[in-house]
């Protein structure tokens, strides 16, 4: 029998939730891999959600929300984005940002919620089995992801971005959107990268060196987020070996 | 099963057939018996309809008998069953919350009618995580909020006439929105009325009256709805009328915005002279234009067919009624209908049927895939029950064309947050359980807006959507969904006052208290969750829809491959 993958769908109740029972109504046919979670509004998928069915080995979660403008509460939807846009960006780095979907279908788009999660699973299908039920290295990853886009930085750059971009700041100026992305990326890009350090020298304390072979990236790199760190007091230097110094994890970052 | 059974948490576990919506195509008795292994259940059983009588009896007497604490039902769709079970649960003195509803119908075996057994290990996986859900439900209090005893027609048409008439009998005070100039939407370009053929301007002519003579309501013609926000008992509406903004706040809106009519272009020459339609028709017997003697009439034009599949239902009667009239006026003309069926529901209308045929009009059966062929003063039609084709000469044709959507029907959905159906007329909550409600609250529907209907059943669902909005109106206080945002006692100490929460709350719910701590005031909070996923530190809990809850759920589904 060929491979059928488990997709797992976070609906709104009023749209999505509505469109997916229309398709019941009108007895529309789709594949029967997704199982649906309502929430009550796409806004309230907490990135959470989406790691944690990752790590289970869920092999395509989709998040489907009222169109734009027309969520229940007004802006929900919006948020939603902002947090798939993050997940994206992080997913990206380990491949894995095409298990993850963010469509809008509304109450009377019964057909649309049938073709999106028939062209979903299909799309699942073809990529096979997810890597991070079997790959040991990859679900470290993903844990330093989680880590990251769970940091108090990341979530507060996606929970005031349409603030940011949309009103003014404390300086009275509105930071145009590419900038923000800069900053944006910027910080996804830095968090992903310690958490990563963290989370190895969680496992055992290690050099600069040892480190930036393991992300594979420059040491220059690596010290920079190391004297980031250790200002955070996540790590400190331990022993010296030779001339080379030791840093640990420590628990009170 | 390793997880550790909880002793305090009992659900019973409800699988419904739905008749064979649902026992047609998985086995529910199995179903019920697979959700006796999951953690916590203390029972499980399958009904036959666990919405009738019988299975609600059953619901409470297994609550009683096996002293539970959650209930799941596996069935159709929360959207129209969930108060009904929470009620049910409520009686026998759980608190509603802890009720907790699986789709195992619309989302399941409804879509996957060929897949039976893949449908099967579906409503398994459902069942297990509505389980895992119940599991972790917390008992909620209600919220009231204030309901402002003003209501709000869409349309002046005879529905939304109707309604308005009645609410404001009632004491309400009523706001009727019309678009055009004058009120009786369709009715104003019709002659007589089936079945008794009273003077259609005599009729709203009396209707009008009475809306004037109603003391609480206010008309605004050559109005527009301009934008819609609020909820319940607090809709705030602005009109646009003649370039000014009136802006109104009502507790209830009714859609009464009926329908358009079809025009035949292209269709059996329709040229608005010899080739016209029933409305035209209409028009020319009020003037007493008509001198043809040979009418033809073509039932079905434009409907029931491909493109637009469902049959407009007044067609049949207004054809019967204009032959009839022609009729009256000069007994020796010839009418022929050429009709795909005749559907005269009622012994009303089946009385006019037989009436017409006395009369001696002629009626011929066409089918859609030999269809007449209009000439210049010829029909060509294929006589079904002949078996051949014959010709009718005719000096006048017309066509029985259906009423459609309008097209401005998805600008006002948007702002309503209501559905539409595929052919774009509004879809109700529920065809059987809630015919005149929408699924959003406060908000009803009546009328052609809904489905091409005829006065009698336009007078009778505006009188209907009266009585469900004055359900609401008359109440100075609603309960409203529970399933609010707050900020548990136990996780104060996790907010460190980054204040995101305040500024992406959309209702202005989220405040800092005097002592500088963040508060959501629960009236204001509409549930949409926004908070609690977004909130830096994970400090705001969203009820009935909390972090342990969905969690619970994504692990019940666990990434089993699926077979
Ligand atoms: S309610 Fe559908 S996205 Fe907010």
């Amino acid at each position: 029998m060929s491979y059928e993958p488990t997709i797992l769908g976070f609906l709104c109740n009023w749209c999505s939730y509505a469109g997916a029972d229309l398709a019941g109504v009108s007895r529309l046919q789709y594949p029967p891999n997704i199982r649906v979670i309502r929430v009550m509004c796409s806004g309230r998928v907490d990135p959470k959600f989406v790691f944690e069915a990752l790590k289970i080995g869920i092999d395509g979660i989709i998040v489907m929300g009222c169109h734009p403008g027309d969520c229940h509460y007004l802006e929900g939807n919006y948020e939603a984005e902002k947090k798939f846009n993050m997940l994206k960006k992080f997913l990206t780095f380990i491949n894995l940002d095409n298990r993850i979907r963010l469509e809008w279908v509304s109450a009377s788009e019964g057909m649309r919620f049938a073709e999106i999660v028939s062209e979903f699973t299909n799309s699942i299908k073809e990529l096979g089995p997810s890597p991070l039920k079997e790959d040991k290295d990859l679900l470290d990853k993903l844990e330093a992801i989680e880590m990251a886009a769970d940091s108090y930085r990341i979530r507060a750059l996606v929970g005031r971005e349409r603030t940011i971009i949309e009103s003014e700041n404390v300086y009275g100026e509105k930071v145009p959107q590419d900038k923000f992305d800069n900053i944006f990326n910027t910080a996804i890009y830095d968090e992903y990268m310690r958490c990563r350090i963290l989370l190895s020298l969680k496992k055992n304390s290690k050099s600069v060196k040892v480190l930036a072979s393991e992300l594979e990236i420059d040491p220059s790199e690596v010290l920079e987020h190391i004297l980031i760190l250790k200002g955070s007091n996540s790590i400190t230097m331990g022993e010296i070996e030779g001339i080379t110094p030791i840093y640990e994890y420590t628990m009170e970052g | 099963m390793t997880e550790k059974q909880d002793e305090d948490i009992r659900i019973g576990i409800f699988v419904c057939h739905c008749g064979t919506n649902i026992g047609g195509f998985v086995d529910c008795e199995q179903l019920a018996e697979y959700a006796t292994t999951l953690p916590n259940v203390a029972h499980s059983e399958h009904n036959l309809y666990t919405c009738s009588e019988t299975g609600l009896a059953a619901i409470r007497n297994a609550v009683k008998e096996h002293n539970l604490n959650r209930v799941v039902v596996a069935s159709c769709t929360p959207r129209t069953h969930e108060p009904l079970f929470r009620d049910c649960v409520q009686e026998v003195g759980l608190n509603p919350y802890l009720f907790n509803f699986v789709n195992i119908r619309d989302q399941c075996t409804w879509v996957h009618m060929k897949e039976t057994d893949a449908a099967f290990e579906k409503a398994k996986d459902l069942i297990k995580m509505g389980s895992a859900k119940a599991a972790k439900l917390e008992a909620l209090e209600r919220i009231v909020v204030d309901i402002n005893p003003i209501a709000l027609i869409i349309g002046g048409g005879i529905s939304g006439m109707n309604t308005a008439i009645s609410l404001s009998k009632q004491g309400f005070k009523t706001h009727l929105v019309e678009k055009e100039d004058k009120l009786g939407g369709r009715l104003k370009s019709l002659y007589k009325l089936f079945p008794n053929d009273q003077e259609a301007s005599a009729f709203l002519e009396d209707m009008t009256k009475k809306v004037e003579a109603s003391k609480n309501l206010t008309v605004y013609t050559s109005s527009k709805i301009k934008s819609i926000e609020g909820f319940i008992g607090n809709y705030n509406v602005e009109i646009e009328q003649n370039g000014d903004i009136i802006s109104l706040n009502v507790g209830a809106i009714i859609v009464a915005v009926g329908a358009s009519v079809f025009e035949p272009t292209n269709l059996f020459g329709y040229d608005g002279e010899k080739s016209i339609t029933q409305l035209e028709l209409e028009n020319k017997l009020k003037n007493n234009e008509v001198d043809a003697n040979n009418i033809v009439m073509i039932q079905c034009v434009g409907a029931r067919n491909e493109e637009r599949v469902y049959c407009s239902s007044i067609c049949c009667m207004t054809a019967l009624k204009n032959a009839l009239i022609i009729k009256e006026f000069n007994p020796d003309a010839h009418v022929t209908i050429l009709f795909r069926d005749i559907y005269t529901p009622g012994i009303q209308y089946e009385q006019y049927f037989k009436k017409a045929r006395k009369a001696g009009v002629l009626f011929i059966k066409y089918t859609l895939e030999k269809l007449p062929l209009v000439d210049k003063n010829e029909i060509k039609v294929f006589n079904e029950y002949l078996g051949e084709e014959i010709l009718i000469p005719y000096d006048l044709l017309v066509l029985s064309t259906p009423l459609i959507a309008n097209n401005d029907n998805s600008d006002l959905a948007q702002m309503l947050k209501v559905p539409l159906e595929e052919n774009n007329f509004f879809l109700e909550a529920h065809v059987k359980l809630r015919p005149i409600d929408f699924a959003t609250d406060g908000i009803y529907i009546c009328g052609s807006a809904k489905w091409p209907v005829d006065i009698t059943e336009s007078t009778t669902q505006g009188l209907a959507a009266a009585s469900r909005a004055s359900r609401i109106l008359s109440h100075e206080t609603i309960e409203v969904e529970s399933s609010t945002a707050y900020l548990p006692e136990w996780n104060k100490s996790l907010c460190k006052g980054c204040e995101v929460c305040i500024t992406i709350c959309p209702y202005n719910a989220i405040i800092k208290n005097e002592d500088d701590e963040i508060e959501i005031i629960q009236a204001l909070c509409k549930g949409c969750g926004t908070c609690g996923s977004t909130c830096t530190k994970h400090a705001i809990e969203i009820k009935h829809f909390n972090n342990e809850q969905i969690m619970a759920e994504i692990i019940a589904f666990g990434g089993k491959i699926i077979e």
